[in-house]
């Protein structure tokens, strides 16, 4: 670790690159995510009806149908059989978001990120205890259950609880307490588990993670012989575990995060003063200023 | 030995895989159950709350419906509403109307059902007239003004099923001897549960005239009574046909409706005596 690892995060990439340049993927991140949003509010709030519907389904220009994936598939597991729009717009979905990164929609759409963000910088800030860390892989398991669940019970189940769902709606067609699950995730988040909601529990992305396995776009450690072990890249990036493979890896081993855990928010390319890591695809391994020979067919990483 | 075993297991990472593997799985099999008695419990609807055209039955509507609310946009007189958490008592963020505040306008084109994605409110409905959303139940008849001898008459005017859903039954009022109380009465085979009748009922506040839910609002038939007069049909088609009357000519004889033509011969003999009678 170098001296720079006690200084505050991402002081020395603001210090390098001025505050800008440190905050880009975050302040584009904050920009989709009030696009997004601002898509489904333009109709409410001006009468401009470009957009209709939510997350879990809408409608754009009155031709485009979108449907959320893991909400069709409750529905499936419930025995319903939707009719085609749903299953179509599912299908655009999922290929949009297999292609780009499964979990792309946890830190460039989903209404919940700015939360779950919000908490883990104020832990970070007030340094607080870790709390309870359950395995990453939970949210596996949490997926798993959901699909029963919707099975034994007839419903498409998780939408009861669904904090990212009831947000959404609740800002387009009225809140009632759905306050209360902001709430919620944002105490969980700050007090009882560090990064716990997204980072361990919500199936919901979970089941993006899956979708995105085999997704093209990627962020690479292309530049690890830079690297300084400041540890700013750990300190931000919410699913931390995915860093180490790329940017430890030994000459020949591909500097891609190829973990479909990771979100693609790009913050670990902001935080970097040296500038370690870039998004690139997932077939360019190289890396920078070696001498390494062509390497095989990336391997995969699975944490 | 076995206690030294337990002290140190052959194999530590599998030992700490199967344990948070399980933990893992209890973890979430309690959440799971906690999840799915939440499920159960948000199909009891409130009665108020009415759902709007061709939707599935609960069970199988809670299965379709995903909640995105198009039926809400595509609703021309802000009809429909979905669920709030904590403030509407059904399935969060599900569509449906209060009649009270805003009945179904029963669009020809039934905007709402070619909204839906899902499914959930049905195609198959293409006539609104069929729509099948709830029952009106003249539920407070101490208080109903027709029902008290006066002539308010205002549901059965607005209905847009008028004489079809809501006919106004005539009796005699006992209370003054010489007038008649019409009473507005509900034919719920007609009634498509669209809540104008309620949402016009001039008393304050509560309507006299409700939409319920079917489930709510209607019975089963008696199956165990035989209703005489609906039974004008043959028990056992062809089968058991009694006549109405003697087999004989001027049964069905138009020439001679009752009784014989001149010269007219049976084709039978009684026994012991002359041609029948």
């Amino acid at each position: 670790m170098s001296a720079k690892t006690h200084s505050p995060v991402g002081y020395e990439a603001a210090r390098v690159k001025g505050w800008l340049g440190a905050h880009r993927f975050l302040l584009l991140r904050r920009v989709s995510q009030v696009f997004f949003l601002g898509l489904f509010l333009l109709g409410p709030w001006f009468g401009i009806w470009w957009v209709k519907g939510n997350l879990a389904g809408s409608l754009t220009f009155d031709t485009l149908p979108l449907t959320d994936p893991f909400v069709l598939l409750q529905s499936l597991a419930a025995g319903h059989l939707p009719e085609l729009t749903a299953i179509f717009g599912a299908l655009i979905v999922a290929m949009v978001y297999a292609l780009i990164g499964g979990r792309v929609y946890c830190s460039w759409v989903c209404p919940i990120n700015p939360v779950t963000d919000a908490a883990s910088w104020l832990h970070r800030r007030l340094d607080l205890p870790k709390g309870w860390q359950p395995k990453r892989q939970t949210r596996f398991f949490m997926l798993g259950m959901v699909v029963a669940v919707s099975a034994v019970t007839g419903t498409i189940a998780w939408e009861f609880v669904n904090p990212v769902s009831m947000v959404h709606r609740g800002l387009i067609f009225g809140m009632g307490f759905a306050w209360s699950f902001v709430i919620g995730v944002f105490l969980f988040d700050l007090i009882l588990a560090r990064r716990g909601w997204c980072g361990h529990l919500c199936p919901v992305g979970a089941f993006y993670g899956l979708l995105g396995e085999r997704s093209l776009l990627r962020v690479s450690a292309h530049n690890r012989q830079a690297c300084d072990n400041c540890m700013d890249c750990f300190a931000v990036c919410p699913e931390s575990q995915v860093i180490s493979p790329a940017l430890k890896g030994k000459t020949g081993e591909t500097p891609l995060i190829l973990s479909p855990d990771c979100t693609n928010c790009g913050r670990c390319i902001d935080v970097c003063a040296v500038d370690v890591f870039a998004f690139t695809h997932r077939f360019d391994d190289r890396v920078k200023n070696t001498v390494s020979q062509a390497v095989d067919a990336p391997t995969e990483h699975s944490v | 030995m076995p206690a030294k075993n337990t002290n140190k297991p052959a194999n530590p990472d599998r030992r700490r895989f199967m344990t948070d593997t399980a933990r893992g799985a209890a973890g979430c099999a309690l959440a799971g159950m906690g999840l799915a008695w939440l499920a159960r419990d948000a199909r009891a609807l409130p009665a108020t709350a009415i759902r709007p055209p061709g939707a599935l039955a609960e069970e199988d509507f809670l299965s379709a419906c995903i909640r995105c609310g198009l039926c809400v946009r595509d609703c021309p007189y802000d009809t429909l509403k979905l669920a709030e958490l904590g403030e509407d008592g059904m399935a969060t963020g599900t569509p449906f109307f209060t009649a009270r505040d805003v009945p179904c306008e029963m669009c020809d084109d039934i905007p709402c059902v070619g909204a839906c994605p899902t499914g959930a409110l049905d195609k198959d409905l293409d006539r609104i007239d069929d729509a099948d959303m709830g029952v009106a139940v003249l539920i407070d008849l101490e208080n109903c003004l027709n029902a008290l001898g006066l002539r308010c008459d205002v549901c059965y005017r607005v209905c847009p099923l008028i004489d079809e859903a809501i006919t106004l039954e005539q009796s005699h009022n006992p209370r003054s001897g010489h007038h008649a109380i019409f009473m507005p009465t509900v034919h719920a085979d007609k009634c498509t549960g669209c809540g104008k009748c309620e949402k016009s009922c001039v008393l304050p506040n509560e309507a006299a005239i409700k939409v319920l839910p079917a489930r709510i609002a209607r019975a089963d038939a008696a199956e165990h009574y035989r209703l005489g007069w609906e039974e004008k049909q043959p028990l056992v088609d062809e089968l058991i046909d009694l006549p109405d009357r003697l087999p004989g000519p001027g049964t069905d004889n138009l020439e001679a409706p009752g009784g014989f033509v001149d010269g007219f011969k049976p084709s039978f003999t009684l026994p012991g005596g002359s041609a029948g009678q």
